[in-house]
């Protein structure tokens, strides 16, 4: 957000008075703790879980190995909610939230974030710039991206075998060459970006034709050919429920979801990635953080090419460095599942996928549910 | 009591004193005023508690569905502090009426308030409140205010050098909506009508109205729902009422076990039965009464919502009717036997309308939570089987759009009051009766 100093005799930001002042009471306070110990630390909150598993191996450990920084972490079940309340009450003892990218924005947008300039970020072992080896979307100005996970379709490769199984996202929307019901989450979102790639729209192509009138009509004439197989599905748990109680034959689904199943509960799923569309989430730093130049080492270190690779290896959600996901090993859950195939960011299932628009939504989710939910009333 | 004081002579009662001296009127009414005072301490928590939790949080829905600041007022979130914003085109949309093309003191007054919006960084959210009415406002507004140190006059031109989208009549109908903070607009959209550029009322497109027609949807269901549980629990409640304790009470086990059953429990296990392939279709190819490529869709459509819930809500059915039907004496319809009835004229004018009151509390509680329910219909309701509570909760949870959801929620609650009047009016509140 590039943005110039005021011309005119506007007051600055209210944080930046704020700012000076904590920074004289911080130093003085610090300098009376470090007399004792010259203890180094930074705090990491993340979701918990699996998922807070694979960055404690991933990231949390081979960073104090090497700079010997301690890092506690700590859980929420969403960490944008405390991080904005400390914010809100001075009172931060956060010094990195893992926050979506929706949070990110608008917690950046009211300013309650630290802002990271992308292009101090390691490069790629082969020199590649930072700002070039992540996948697009996924810095933003105050979010580095750590993980990329995806809504794709899937089906039971028991029953569908051979010709009888899809592997395009237009085969998804063709109710004669592989009938049978299909199972779609009940909203706008993604599935109008699956429709049009269907139809032949190339990914860079798909926002801009879905604010169009017309755009948005191509993909509701593909929805108009399935329109009655498709089982609509509310919570990310019951995909996998349907395929495996063989009530649809192909669904959309999360694919962590269905990795889960696959490796967990021995299910003959497959994932189909042509078509898939990704999200992210990313690291920011609060505003007023403790220790502030520590968090932006964390970040630093855990966003590099090795830490990126690493935590896949725990969780089937990919690294947002191309360079990450060209060196990613087998799951360490089970220590023989290869990792590259189960993960959105993988070359090979990078081919024909589309970068969620967090712009895009926030500007019509609501407009384009009213009309998803008019046309299923119809 | 009023009675007992009005009805002593005045003059007798000047001279009547109690033991010690005082008059007794002034005795009788410091008791009296003594016990209200403690009974009205008594209710004292549960009238806290009602204002607190039910009368208070509806009267700020009820608020919240006419009253919008997003685009007048900004909170900061750190300070609290309250800043108008948008002040200059506010005075510009006081000056010249709807429909007036924007002129350059228009463009001149955004321009000075969009330097506002960048300072308190306030773009995001005002930009929401004009996208509830015109989609793409939000990131017009972000993309416009991060250039507000740029813009130079002639503003109107320099404005549209950012994006043409400015010029649109449509976004400068919406911002004048969005420019007062009261408004009936939310109530407009949850009727599936608009403003035009002019500010006239007109209807939204046919391929985005949406609420109306969810509305009847879930009146109709509702009340559908209400007539079968009805049908279904009247016998139920009558073999309750008459078998011999021991039967009944087993008996009763069996509908309170389910009522006792966790709600999503329920619901999943209405899934397994039901689904094409589930228990239900198995049984019915096993028995090559179906074919197996003819299995019958029963989930994932208003088949599926009404099957499930009308089970769910069986057991409000069932135990008023219960018991009201326990306090029937048999000794009636023997009595109309014997006068020379036939078994069905004794049933209908002398059974039946002796359970109307159980019928009307139960066909109220039921009906009200049908019109409300929500995770039944998420779960099983497919494409038609969802009701307005799902939209309620999508712009709850997902859009943030509360002013609209507590207008669609306002209207739902309308529309209950009006049937309740109605049922008032009708049968009578006094004769519903619970137990």
């Amino acid at each position: 957000m590039a943005r110039n100093t005021p011309s005119t005799t506007r007051p600055g930001p209210i944080w930046e008075n704020e700012m000076k002042l904590k920074t004289i009471l911080m130093t003085t306070a610090l300098a009376g703790v470090a007399f004792g110990a010259q203890a180094q630390e930074v705090t990491v909150m993340s979701w918990g879980g699996a998922y807070t598993k694979s960055q404690v191996e991933a990231y949390q450990k081979p960073f104090t190995a090497e700079t010997g920084i301690a890092v506690n972490s700590v859980d929420s079940d969403n960490p944008a909610i405390p991080i904005k309340a400390q914010v809100e009450a001075g009172n931060v003892t956060v010094d990195v939230a893992v926050v979506e990218l929706a949070d990110a924005i608008r917690l950046c947008d009211e300013g309650l974030l630290v802002e990271i300039d992308a292009t101090t970020l390691p490069d790629a072992p082969d020199g590649t710039p930072a700002t070039e080896d992540f996948l697009p979307g996924t810095l933003t100005d105050c979010m580095v991206g750590t993980d990329v996970f995806s809504t794709v379709f899937v089906y039971d490769n028991s029953k569908l075998t051979g010709d009888a199984a899809p592997k395009t996202i237009a085969d998804f929307f063709d109710p004669e060459g592989f009938p049978g019901k299909r199972g779609m989450r009940k909203t706008a979102k993604a599935n109008l970006e699956m429709a049009l790639m269907a139809d032949g729209v190339a990914p860079a192509d798909v926002y801009d034709m879905l604010e169009t009138e017309e755009g948005v009509d191509r993909a509701f004439a593909m929805f108009d050919k399935i329109k009655a197989d498709i089982i609509w599905w509310e919570a990310g748990a019951q995909p996998p429920q349907l395929l495996g109680d063989g009530e649809v034959q192909m669904t959309t689904a999360y694919n962590g979801r269905i990795f889960d199943a696959t490796v967990s509960e021995g299910q003959p799923f497959q994932i189909v990635w042509d078509g898939q569309v990704y999200e992210f989430e990313g690291m920011v730093i609060p505003r007023g953080a403790p220790n502030m130049d520590n968090a932006l080492e964390f970040i630093k270190f855990a966003t590099s090419t090795g830490p990126q690779a690493a935590a896949s290896e725990w969780i089937s959600y990919g690294p947002p460095r191309q360079s990450s996901s060209a060196i990613v090993g087998v799951y360490q859950g089970d220590g023989t599942t290869e990792m590259a195939p189960n993960l959105p960011t993988s070359e090979v299932n990078l081919k024909l996928a589309l970068s969620s628009s967090f712009e895009f939504w926030a500007d019509r989710e609501a407009e384009l549910n009213e009309r998803l939910n008019a046309w299923l009333a119809q | 009591m009023a009675d007992l004081t009005t009805s002593i002579d005045v003059g007798t009662a000047a001279r009547l004193t109690t033991a010690d001296g005082k008059p007794l009127k002034a005795a009788l009414a410091s008791a009296e005023s003594h016990a209200r005072r403690r009974a009205f301490l008594l209710v004292a928590p549960l009238l806290a508690f009602v204002l607190f939790t039910f009368v208070m949080p509806i009267g700020q829905m009820l608020h919240q569905s006419v009253y919008n600041p997003g685009f007048t007022i900004h909170e900061d979130v750190i300070s609290k502090q309250q800043t108008p914003i948008m002040v200059n085109l506010r005075d510009w949309f006081g000056a010249n009426p709807a429909g007036t093309e924007p002129d350059e003191a228009a463009f001149a007054a955004l321009a000075a308030d969009f330097l506002v919006l960048d300072d308190l960084r306030a773009a995001g959210s005002a930009g929401t409140r004009v996208n509830y009415d015109l989609s793409g406002a939000r990131s017009l507004f972000t993309k416009t205010v991060r250039n507000a140190d740029d813009l130079e006059p002639p503003y109107r031109q320099a404005i549209l050098d950012v994006d043409d989208d400015w010029a649109d009549p449509e976004l400068w109908a919406a911002m004048r909506g969005a420019s007062t903070a009261y408004t009936v607009n939310f109530y407009l959209a949850a009727i599936d009508l608009t403003r035009d550029v002019n500010g006239e009322i007109a209807s939204v497109p046919e391929n985005r109205s949406l609420y109306v027609k969810l509305f009847v949807r879930t009146l109709i269901l509702s009340l559908l729902i209400t007539f079968l549980t009805f049908l279904l629990a009247f016998p139920v409640a009558h073999l309750l009422a008459t078998l011999p304790l021991r039967y009944s009470n087993l008996l009763m086990i069996f509908v309170l076990l389910p009522f006792w059953t966790s709600l999503l429990v329920r619901t999943t296990s209405w899934i397994v039965m039901l689904q094409s392939q589930g228990m239900v279709n198995d049984v019915l190819v096993a028995g090559g009464v179906l074919d197996d490529g003819n299995r019958i869709q029963m989930m994932y459509n208003q088949t599926g919502t009404i099957i499930a819930m009308t089970h769910i809500l069986l057991p409000f059915m069932i135990l008023p009717l219960y018991s009201v039907m326990r306090t029937i004496r048999p000794v009636y319809v023997r009595a109309a036997r014997s006068l020379g009835a036939t078994s069905w004229t004794a049933f209908r004018r002398i059974y039946f309308p002796q359970t109307v009151p159980g019928i009307g509390a139960g066909a109220l509680l039921v009906f009200i939570l049908a019109v409300g329910y929500y995770i039944t219909p998420a779960l099983v309701g497919g494409a038609d089987g969802q009701l307005i509570s799902n939209l309620i909760a999508f712009h709850m949870t997902k859009s943030l759009n509360w002013s609209l959801a507590a207008a669609l929620a306002s209207i739902l609650l309308g529309g209950i009051l009006l049937l309740y009047w109605l049922y008032d009016r009708l049968i009578g509140i006094d004769n519903l009766k619970l137990g």
